[in-house]
């Protein structure tokens, strides 16, 4: 392991430069919604700045957070059907 | 030639596997598929071959366009799957493989309901090999539950069928019903048996259940055929059928909750498997033209790349040995090749611009908004956004980044890394250049459809890159689920723990019940016989010898009595 060379990726201000990356194209795709390119929305919400981008956040921490009280829920030991 | 049947050029051709060894026994099984393909594509369209059974007409071979496209993604399969299990020594693995392939495609092109039986249940029988391979306790009991949940859908289908004889429908396979109701047994007993094996919700536990137990190349066969023949079944005999919109709307959503807190990165691919088909029985329930399109388009594109990413963690377990998340981390070092192909797999499923699911998914969401479904369609982005989260992020991440496992592992074999390739080429094939899929669509279109506008583009990228912001918030905030070494109870909890703990439970009442019983009753009959004795036995009153003078004082006593009473009244 030690003799390894280090990955680009191994440098924890590289990822740091992708999650900003990330975080600058969410505003782009924002911004993006100023414009008039909603040609053919099937509804009205559709016209909404942001609307998509927001979705899909919201679902997500919804999901993942949902998930979470399943996980207690329904989360047993690994050997509990081998009883 | 047009009186072989599509698929048995498969199922025939695998049993001489044995008999070839080494190269040629591979060489064998790449060129089967392949000669199989080149049948189907000489065959004419229409109802190629008509028998008479006890005057009852069958159709085993009927080619139109439907059919068509299951026909040659199936196709495409079998060959990728063989190519991606070559390296397999273990013989029964290839022989039930091309034998499941061959019956998958049989099912398709089957024109009347006893032809597509005989092929429902030998996909069942062939393919719980391929679980059974893998040579665990556990394996073997999942194949097991496996084998009994797809016969028992076979025997389902054909109490449906033998009363839809009965009632004079006839045995061809066309459109059964448009609505399901409890008054119409036969169609809702075919209706059913299609829903087990297309893993409706309740019934899907069997797919989470055995696929994961399944070998590395074993889950990549399964993957492909089993549910694609149940929605090609639906598609077939149910367009149109409105509860399937609902169905497949719940199908898409509530797996992914499972699939977030899932630790075994197989068994995540088969909840988003299921999410999948979700969109699939949606476009089959809208029944239009579009939505149905869409969902044969889908289940193309679909095949591909779920095969794909069934591959890489195929090819992960095969190095590895693990395929649980929280074992694994880092393999981007090791493995960089298959770390792409997954990539590209993951960003297919996710429906990203450029990959196949984003041409093919759309129709059936834009079928979706036409029709006014509403609610349905904010579902449908919902479950879009959730499987980017949890196919496209989480298995990439947890496998090949994340926190690194300190595994160092060899490439995917040669054989493995073609397969993938292959299906890499599809997949950036078909969404950069959706034409040629469009092409071999079923039904003809308005006007033409398409996938690349600005509008679908962006706001596609705007939820899908939400969603990843979304990930990597909870990530670095640790709010994210992290992966565990556990399992989650689903609904085979019903058949493995609750019903199994019921049957016990009233057994014990019952033995307990029967035991009371019968010791209450001995106990009864014992104190009955004991009263008789002391009543006639040899001291009892009635053993006793009388005399005469006693008997005449009793008749005197008595008919004093009589006087008596006379008098009085």
């Amino acid at each position: 392991m030690s003799d390894e060379r280090k990955r680009w990726l191994d440098e924890p201000k590289n990822v740091n430069k992708i999650v900003y990356t990330l975080y600058g194209v969410c505003v782009l795709l924002i911004l993006v919604d100023f414009l008039p390119y909603k040609d053919h929305p099937h509804y009205d919400f559709e016209h909404r700045v942001g609307f998509y981008g927001i979705f899909g956040l919201v679902s997500c921490v919804g999901l993942v957070l949902t998930a979470k009280v399943l996980r207690r829920i329904v989360m047993r030991r690994e050997d509990y059907y081998d009883e | 030639m047009s009186s072989i049947p599509p698929g048995v050029i498969l199922i025939l051709g695998s049993l001489l596997v044995p008999l070839l060894r080494g190269k040629l026994r591979q060489a064998w099984m790449l060129a089967l598929p392949i000669l199989s393909w080149l049948h189907l594509i000489g065959l004419p369209e229409g109802n190629l071959i008509e028998l008479d059974l006890f005057g009852y007409a069958l159709n085993p071979v009927r080619i139109d366009g439907l059919s068509l496209v299951w026909g040659h993604v199936f196709h495409i399969a079998a060959f990728v799957s063989v190519l991606y299990a070559l390296h397999v020594k273990d013989l029964g693995q290839h022989v039930s493989g091309l034998m499941y392939a061959g019956a998958a495609i049989g099912a398709v092109f089957a024109g009347d309901l006893i032809t597509l039986f005989v092929f429902w249940e030998l996909t069942a029988i062939s393919s719980v090999f391929l679980v059974w391979a893998s040579r665990t306790e556990r394996s073997y009991r999942a194949g097991m539950r496996y084998l009994v949940i797809q016969v028992g859908s076979g025997v389902i289908l054909l109490a449906g069928i033998l009363l839809r004889v009965n009632a004079g429908d006839g045995l061809a396979f066309d459109h059964i019903a448009d609505a399901i109701s409890l008054a119409d047994l036969p169609s809702l007993l075919i209706f059913i048996a299609f829903g087990i094996k297309a893993a409706f919700p309740l019934l899907h536990n069997w797919l989470h259940d055995s696929y994961p137990e399944a070998t590395p190349t074993g889950a990549v066969f399964l993957s492909a055929f089993t549910t694609k023949l149940a929605i090609y079944a639906l598609a077939r005999g149910f367009a149109g059928a409105d509860c399937l919109i609902w169905i497949g709307a719940t199908m898409t959503a509530f797996p992914i909750f499972y699939a977030v807190i899932e630790n075994d990165l197989r068994r995540v691919l088969s909840y988003s498997l299921n999410n999948q088909l979700g969109f699939m029985v949606v476009g089959i329930g809208i029944g239009t033209h579009l939505s149905l399109n869409g969902t044969a388009a889908h289940a193309f594109a679909h095949i591909l790349y779920k095969g794909l990413l069934f591959m890489s963690m195929g090819a992960v377990l095969h190095r590895t040995g693990t395929c649980k998340g929280s074992e694994l981390g880092g393999l981007y070092k090791s493995m960089p090749i298959t770390t792409v192909f997954c990539t590209i797999g993951a960003a297919s499923i996710s429906a990203f611009p450029l990959f196949s699911g984003f041409v093919s998914k759309s129709l059936i969401i834009a079928a979706t908004a036409e029709t006014g479904h509403t609610f349905v369609f904010l579902i449908l982005l919902f479950a879009s956004a959730g499987v980017f989260h949890h196919s496209g992020i989480k298995i990439p991440y947890f496998a090949f980044f994340a926190h690194d496992s300190g595994r160092r592992v060899k490439e995917a074999p040669l054989n493995m890394l073609l397969a993938m390739g292959i299906l890499s080429a599809l997949c950036i094939g078909i969404g950069c250049f959706p034409g040629p899929l469009y092409a071999i669509l079923p039904y003809p279109l308005e006007h033409p459809f398409h996938a690349y506008t600005t509008m679908h583009v962006v706001t596609q990228l705007q939820l899908l890159i939400f969603s990843a912001l979304a990930f990597t918030v909870l990530m670095r905030t640790g709010i994210y689920p992290p992966e565990k070494m556990a399992i989650n109870l689903d609904t085979d909890w019903t058949y493995r723990r609750l019903l199994p703990g019921v049957w016990t439970v009233s057994a014990r009442v019952v033995s307990g019940v029967w035991g009371a019983v019968l010791a209450g009753g001995v106990s009864c009959a014992v104190r009955g016989l004991r009263g008789v004795y002391r009543l006639h036995g040899p001291e009892g009153v009635f053993a006793r010898t009388w005399r005469t003078g006693n008997i005449v004082l009793a008749a005197a006593m008595v008919l004093g009595g009589y006087l008596v009473l006379y008098f009085w009244e």
